[in-house]
């Protein structure tokens, strides 16, 4: 019985993964591959590692495979968020057909400064730029 | 339960070619460095099955250790991007 559930699990975390390799083969831009990879690798990891603490049934064992299947949850967003602005500030180009760039009228690519977007903030910038000149 | 383990195995493995195409077409780095990225996580699967496969409760802690060797690989490539500026690769 719960030798069904272990391949079961195996083979759909597999499944996951592989998507995961489909999209970041054939998706678009950056942005779009990592909404690919992060989502559906997390996914897949976390079923395989239910797969072995299913498996082996030990404390232990159980233990450390929840450990693992936390600590993936916890990094794979820090690492793709850092990752994502850091590709963003370098220039990667996204795809023709992105409708919203939210970012762009707050980033000044020379300066390498956000603003939040506060309107009271942008005025404080622009009270700064006219001192400097 | 070996069919099971030869099956996703193999799926994995074809994971792991996909990735590897963009590793290498990747037109820019973060592309690659999400590859690289994905890579870590498919690999932390592959072990997971293969833990399962060889009864070695042990190999776990290998897991640990990719996933956290992916993780900061990630920050460190993010880190030096950022430190690098506008450029053109």
């Amino acid at each position: 019985m719960i030798e069904w559930f272990v391949a079961g699990l195996t083979l759909i975390g597999a499944a996951f993964m592989c998507l995961a390799a489909l999209g970041v083969l054939r998706l678009p831009d950056l942005l779009t591959r990592m909404h690919a990879t992060t989502k559906a690798a997390t996914l897949g990891v976390s079923l395989v590692m239910l797969a072995v603490a299913l498996h082996f049934a030990e404390e232990a064992v159980v233990a450390r495979a929840f450990g693992i299947i936390l600590f993936i949850m916890m990094t794979a967003p820090v690492a793709a968020h850092a990752i994502g602005r850091a590709g963003y500030f370098v220039g990667a180009r996204l795809w023709d057909g992105t409708l919203k760039d939210e970012l762009k009228p707050h980033y000044d690519p020379l300066s390498h400064r956000l603003d939040s977007g506060l309107d009271s903030e942008r005025g404080d910038q622009a009270d700064v730029s006219d001192r400097e000149k | 339960m070996s069919t099971m383990v030869l099956i996703s195995l193999a799926v994995m493995a074809l994971a792991l070619c996909l990735t590897f195409i963009r590793l290498f077409r990747g037109p820019s780095l973060p592309d690659r460095v999400v590859a690289l990225e994905l890579f870590s996580s498919i690999l932390v699967g592959i072990i997971g099955v293969v833990a399962i496969a060889a009864d070695v409760a042990l190999l776990l802690d290998v897991a640990i250790v990719v996933a956290l060797m992916g993780f900061m690989a990630t920050i460190g490539f993010a880190r030096f991007l950022e430190r690098g500026g506008p450029r053109d690769d």
